[in-house]
């Protein structure tokens, strides 16, 4: 299968500091990669590449075979992606449904119509998707009166409004409880499978990471280090070392 | 050369000036997000405070003590009515405390007439400095000099104070991040009590400081205001250092300009923040506002279309409207149908504000093209009242167009005071380009056809569009453009990732609300009989702000009532008293403690809302 | 200080109990003013109109039927001054309108009274348009206008020997048009004379320093100034300390009035030839009949708006009497051309073009006392500055 998202060469510098040096990597469809490392590797700076809000210094970014770098994170949605925030980004003066209608109708390219009841748009279609992902009960809610976990939900479920064929999530179970990191990453796999779609997220909790990572990427100071099926991957000793330490520290002159 | 010197000397000393004042209000609003309009009040208090300790006390003791004396309550003051007043309502919407502010400087504009009468007030020279020192040949008064000096003497002593007290510390740090401030244990009420002591000190050292060189009157804070917020845009919210070097700029431009196009001054000032805004959206030295963690105010209620009592309701006003010609006469029916030019005026002006969260200080500017458009098709092309009345909002719509593609590449207040700036441009013109607007005389006889021009006439022609218009817009907030105006505004984020583009769409925002408030000007234009540039002025801009946010700024039919009630008021009170400020004012600030959210948004409180069956069945 | 707010209430209540006391036969006058926006000039002249209304009702009012004057605030906008017009035509039904101050006010209610064809005097508005550009049948003008001011200060400053002369002026109409007016005559009576520098200083928001520095660079031997109110006393206190008026003649509109020149104190440049109002120097027995009048009543001396406010009121009563009924036409054409005598002496209000020969009083600033005062005063009629017939005939519409 060609790959679904492919990237080459991605190079991000600020003002010296290289955020990201000559990482590639590609994800196919129905493809879980998960990209992982420590806290400043570059992870935000080489997702947000992806999806359009930064532009990279070099290399590019092709989806489906069509070069997208530096296209407007909207162009890179209108061909097939959708994206989750790590947080979580919904309207918070909307209902529930509603939430996912807005996302629908400009899907459907009606965002700019001026006349029509927007609650009436692609109700059905919305209510399906509220309820694939188990959100359907609370349609009518405000938004902003979700639990912080349904939130993530609703975002989901927007994210899959446009029937992507790439999913980017940004940290999905970040300031969740443990309970609801399982049941949401489970919830996200299973879409995925079911309608084939191409999922890469970031993430620093590691039970979500090997439960349901296809293929894991890890990255640090900018590169990438490490590539490959999570028994590879945890076994690796370069990515052993930059997450426990190498304990040179510990070693030099001490007692010795 | 002398000249050279000479100007540079001036325009420092009004840059010393104008700097102490802008400072405290930049210091304000960096830590409060407050948009302090009663800085200006501060301002003149401290002026007239000055005149009476000075004059009681004489000497070099009592004039300097005098100044110091009436600074320092001027602060007291301000950390009265932040205490009182304006930490109620911190958890109001964004915006909510400018109607506070606003009502401030209503009140202390009477107040200072009824404590020290009509007439202007002269304070003495500043003793010691009443002279003036020699300057290659010329005659520079020495008072200049003291302030050319004192300026950066207290950006010295307050920059010493934001960077080696821990105070002041507290202080930068709320600037980029109250919440975070907050959430470290800081006691932040405190913290913005000192804030907004310490800027209005500074305001009324600022006042204090004109008192030797300028009359203290009564309109001394609106002629000021405007200026200072300028100054302070351009400098950079939050940023002393940018109010320092954005008053130097403006003065001296100001200085130097007169000297080769005596007219500008009545401009300049706007041009050079319009300059500045495009080319640096957040003023010279401004940082970018971290966002806020929490959003102010409790969990606002989703906007539904009227349900059937609603629409009951509605139905019975629009009946009781109609029939409005049976009770009232011709006066009563003038007034009606400013109110309803008024309603349209302030639900265009919501579109913008509320549903875009696009704030705007100049959404006069298109009820005055409205009107100059009407008037002009009048009086240059000949037309008719009818062609007239789409030839204004067509012209404002086309005003909305230019302003509004500015203004939607900036953001918050930035966008509001770039909005601002070119009202006054617009205004300006308007005041100046006398042989096709009249200038300040204005364009006269612009009366109705004659099959509108008795007043029931007149009144239903106007309510009719007004109903119109006022259901266009109801119904565009509804529509999927509404919802992704409001999805831009929730989330610019997750908008931009459903493929909303959001300025596109807040860009239309404008030229929608500019074409309903040019509608609005246009029927002004013949109610009045005449055009005024004042129709754009700055205190037109804020009454529509202060009618928006009195009815409720998260609420759909807010602007309705509070436009009806503040003018209602207004004309009442104008009408009945000598002092309507004051009692306007005590008005708004009563209903800011009252209604912390607007009139209509309050009414939740006041009826719980019911909970849906399904969920009390599901929880 | 309070004493000032309590006047006011009381004026308030007074006004109020006037009101309610009006009667079906009284003559009831609509008077429009900006009580809230310029107090200082509208409290002496409310306190001028009442004077003199209360003086006509202690006669026995007009043909029997008392005066009631119904007040109202237009807060200094012209569309709030077309509503309170409104309200006095509509609700009270006033025989006819009065009053207003800024030009642009007076110039919108001027026009409403034509539409709505009902008598306006117009007291205070200084514009020309009024009478003339944009003059129409229903609208007379008691103040001597720009036009009239500005001859009767060119005549003086032909007298000085002053070549280079530079203008400040407020940069709105009014400010436009006297210095446009002055230039033209006094260019006129001496065309060896060169304009050298003019500065526009946007109204209320004058840069002194800046402003007078700009003028002086140019070495005038005379300056014209039109600035008055806040922005006179900063001219005025950065030209004392600057040097800039030693040596050079300054001319200058209003300052010899007490509203512009009282606030100024110790401060007051002396020699400015000015027009004004010399109160305390005018020996003619109207005016002393007039100053004892009022200093009885208010315990107060007269500033130029209690002239004007008493005057107003005298020469509506003299319309009426002379209409015998409140009939818009009749009062119109018993207006033109009637006469009436006022404090400053008899004046007529011109058919032609419905301005009054109400003159003004040209003479020097000078300081006594610590205080500001006028001297060297001499009255001059307006009608011997108001331009030929067939001029005026051009400048005004002909309906």
């Amino acid at each position: 299968m060609s790959a679904l998202l492919e990237a080459h060469d991605l190079a991000k510098a600020y003002g010296g500091v290289h955020a990201v040096r000559g990482v590639s990597l590609d994800v196919s469809p129905s493809e879980i990669v998960a990209l992982i490392g420590p806290n400043g590797a570059g992870k935000s700076t080489c997702f947000n590449m992806l999806n359009g809000q930064i532009r990279p210094d070099a290399g590019t970014v092709r989806l489906d075979g069509r070069d997208i770098t530096g296209w407007l994170p909207r162009e890179v949605w209108r061909l097939g992606v959708g994206r989750t925030f790590q947080v979580a980004a919904t309207f918070a003066s909307m209902s529930v449904i509603e939430n996912v209608q807005m996302a629908l109708l400009s899907h459907a390219g009606r965002a700019s119509r001026l006349w029509g009841l927007a609650t009436r748009a692609d109700r059905d279609r919305a209510e399906a998707l509220l309820a694939l992902v188990g959100m359907a009960r609370q349609a009518e809610r405000p938004s902003a009166e979700l639990a912080y976990g349904d939130l993530k939900r609703l975002e989901l479920a927007m994210a899959l409004a446009n029937n992507p064929r790439l999913l980017l999530m940004d940290e999905p179970t970040a300031g969740m409880s443990p309970r609801d990191r399982v049941e949401l990453m489970a919830l996200t796999a299973e879409i995925a499978r079911e309608k084939n779609l191409g999922v890469l997220f970031t993430e620093h909790d590691m039970d979500v990471v090997f439960r349901h990572a296809d293929r894991i990427l890890v990255l640090s100071r900018g590169q990438l280090i490490a590539e490959g099926r999570p028994d590879e991957v945890r076994t690796n000793p370069e990515v052993q070392a930059i997450y426990l330490g190498e304990g040179l520290t510990y070693h030099s002159g001490v007692g010795s | 050369m002398q000249l050279f010197v000479v100007q540079l000397l001036s325009g420092l000393a009004s840059a010393a000036s104008l700097f102490l004042v802008a400072s405290g209000l930049s210091l304000i609003f960096g830590v409060t997000r407050i948009v302090n309009f009663a800085h200006g009040a501060f301002f003149m208090l401290g002026a007239y405070l000055t005149f009476t300790l000075t004059d009681r006390f004489g000497g070099p003791l009592g004039f300097w003590g005098g100044m110091a004396l009436a600074a320092v309550l001027v602060g007291l003051l301000g950390g009265l009515f932040e205490i009182l007043l304006l930490r109620r309502i911190y958890r109001a919407p964004e915006l909510f405390q400018l109607l506070a502010t606003f009502g401030a400087t209503l009140i202390v504009q009477d107040l200072v007439l009824l404590i020290w009468g009509p007439e202007d007030l002269l304070a003495p020279r500043a003793p010691g400095l009443s002279g003036a020192i020699d300057v290659l040949g010329k005659r520079v008064p020495s008072y200049d000099i003291f302030l050319i000096l004192l300026g950066p003497l207290v950006l010295a002593l307050l920059w010493l104070i934001l960077h080696r007290t821990r105070w002041g510390m507290l202080v930068r740090a709320a600037t980029q991040d109250r919440d975070m401030v907050a959430a470290l244990g800081v006691n932040q009420k405190w913290l913005f009590t000192g804030v907004f002591a310490l800027g209005t000190f500074l305001a009324g050292l600022g006042g204090a400081l004109q008192a030797p060189r300028e009359a203290v009157d009564h309109t001394m804070d609106l002629r000021v205001i405007v200026e200072i917020f300028v100054v302070v845009v351009i400098g950079g919210l939050g940023s002393i250092e940018g109010a320092f070097v954005a008053a130097i700029l403006v003065s001296l431009l100001n200085a130097f300009g007169i000297l080769i196009l005596p007219k500008i001054s009545l401009v300049l000032v706007f041009l050079l923040m319009a300059v500045v805004l495009v080319v640096r959206p957040r003023g010279l030295f401004g940082r970018r506002e971290g966002a806020a963690r929490m959003s102010g105010g409790a969990i606002m209620s989703v906007w539904k279309p009227l349900d059937r009592d609603g629409r009951i309701v509605a139905s019975a006003v629009v009946v009781a409207a109609a029939l409005a010609p049976l009770a009232l006469g011709p006066y009563g029916l003038a007034v009606a149908t400013e109110i309803a030019i008024f309603v349209l005026f302030a639900a265009s002006l919501h579109l913008l504000v509320s549903v875009g969260g696009l704030p705007s200080f100049g959404h006069a500017a298109f009820l005055g093209l409205g009107s100059y458009g009407a008037a002009l098709a009048v009086k240059m092309l000949g037309l008719p009242m009818a062609p007239a009345l789409v030839a204004g909002p067509l012209l404002a719509a086309l005003g909305a167009a230019v302003i509004g593609w500015f203004a939607v590449r900036l953001s918050g207040v930035y966008a509001a005071m770039l909005t601002l700036a070119f009202a006054q441009i617009l205004w300006s013109i308007a005041f100046q380009w006398a042989p096709v607007t009249g200038g300040d005389n204005g364009l006269l006889g612009i009366w109705p056809a004659s099959w509108a021009a008795s007043a029931a006439h007149l009144y239903w022609l106007t309510l009719a569009l007004v109903i119109l218009a006022i259901g266009a817009l109801r119904m565009i907030i509804f529509s999927p453009f509404g919802y992704a105006l409001r999805a831009a505004r929730d989330s610019d984020l997750r908008s931009e990732a459903i493929g909303v583009n959001r300025r596109d769409v807040q860009w239309r925002a404008f030229v929608i609300a500019g074409a309903g408030a040019g509608l609005a000007g246009a029927l002004f234009a013949f109610l009045k009989g005449s055009v005024f540039p004042d129709t754009m002025g700055v205190s037109t801009s804020i009454d529509g702000l202060v009618m928006v946010l009195l009815g409720g700024v998260e609420t759909v039919s807010g602007p309705i009532v509070g436009a009806s009630v503040y003018k209602l008021l207004s004309i009442w009170l104008v009408s009945h008293t000598d002092y309507s400020k004051l009692v306007l004012g005590l008005v708004i600030i009563g209903l800011v403690l009252l209604f912390p959210k607007g009139i209509v948004g309050s009414f939740p409180l006041l009826h719980p809302r019911r909970v849906a069956p399904r969920e009390k069945a599901a929880a | 200080m309070l004493r000032n707010g309590l006047n006011s209430l009381f004026a308030l209540l007074a006004a109020l109990m006037m009101f309610a006391s009006a009667r079906a036969d009284d003559i009831k006058i609509g008077e429009i003013n900006s009580y809230s926006g310029l107090p200082q000039f509208t409290e002496p002249y409310r306190k001028g109109w009442r004077l003199a209304v209360d003086e006509i009702n202690a006669k026995g009012g007009v043909d029997g039927k008392k005066l009631v004057v119904i007040s109202k605030d237009d807060g200094g906008k012209p569309a709030d001054a077309v509503t309170a017009a409104n309200e006095l035509v509509s609700n009270e039904g006033v025989a006819l309108l009065a009053g207003t101050f800024f030009s642009n006010v007076g110039l919108a209610v001027s026009d409403f009274a034509a539409q709505k064809k009902i008598l306006f005097v117009a007291g205070e508005p200084l514009t020309d348009a009024i009478t003339w550009s944009k003059g129409n049948r229903y609208t007379f003008r008691l103040r001597p206008s720009n036009y009239v001011q500005a001859a009767m200060l060119a005549e003086e400053a032909a007298k000085l020997p002053a070549k280079r002369w530079a203008t400040i002026a407020p940069n709105y109409e009014y400010g436009q048009s006297a210095v446009a007016v002055f230039k033209k005559l006094l260019s006129a009576k001496r065309p060896d004379i060169e304009w050298v520098a003019e500065q526009w200083p946007p109204q209320g928001k004058i840069d002194a320093g800046s402003v007078l520095e700009a003028i002086d660079a140019a070495k005038p031997d005379a300056i014209l100034n039109v600035e008055f109110g806040p922005d006179l006393v900063k001219l005025v206190r950065e030209g004392n300390t600057r040097g800039t008026f030693q040596n050079r003649s300054v001319v200058s509109f209003l300052t010899g009035e007490p509203e512009y020149l009282d606030p100024l104190k110790t401060e007051t440049p002396e020699g400015w030839i000015v027009t004004g109002y010399p109160w305390s120097d005018i020996k003619t027995p109207e005016h002393e009949a007039f100053l004892k009048a009022y200093q009885d009543t208010y315990h107060d001396y007269p500033r130029l708006g209690s002239v004007v406010g008493y005057s107003l009121m005298k020469a509506i009563a003299a319309i009426l009497t002379k209409a015998g009924s409140t009939d818009t036409d009749k009062m119109i054409a018993a207006a033109e051309g009637v006469s009436f005598d006022g404090p400053f002496g008899p004046v007529t209000l011109r058919a032609i073009d419905h301005q009054s020969t109400m003159g003004a009083f040209v003479g020097k600033t000078a300081l006594k006392d610590g205080k500001g005062v006028m001297v060297d005063a001499t009255y001059h009629k307006g009608s011997g500055y108001l331009p030929s017939d067939e001029e005026v005939k051009k400048l005004r519409p002909q309906n």
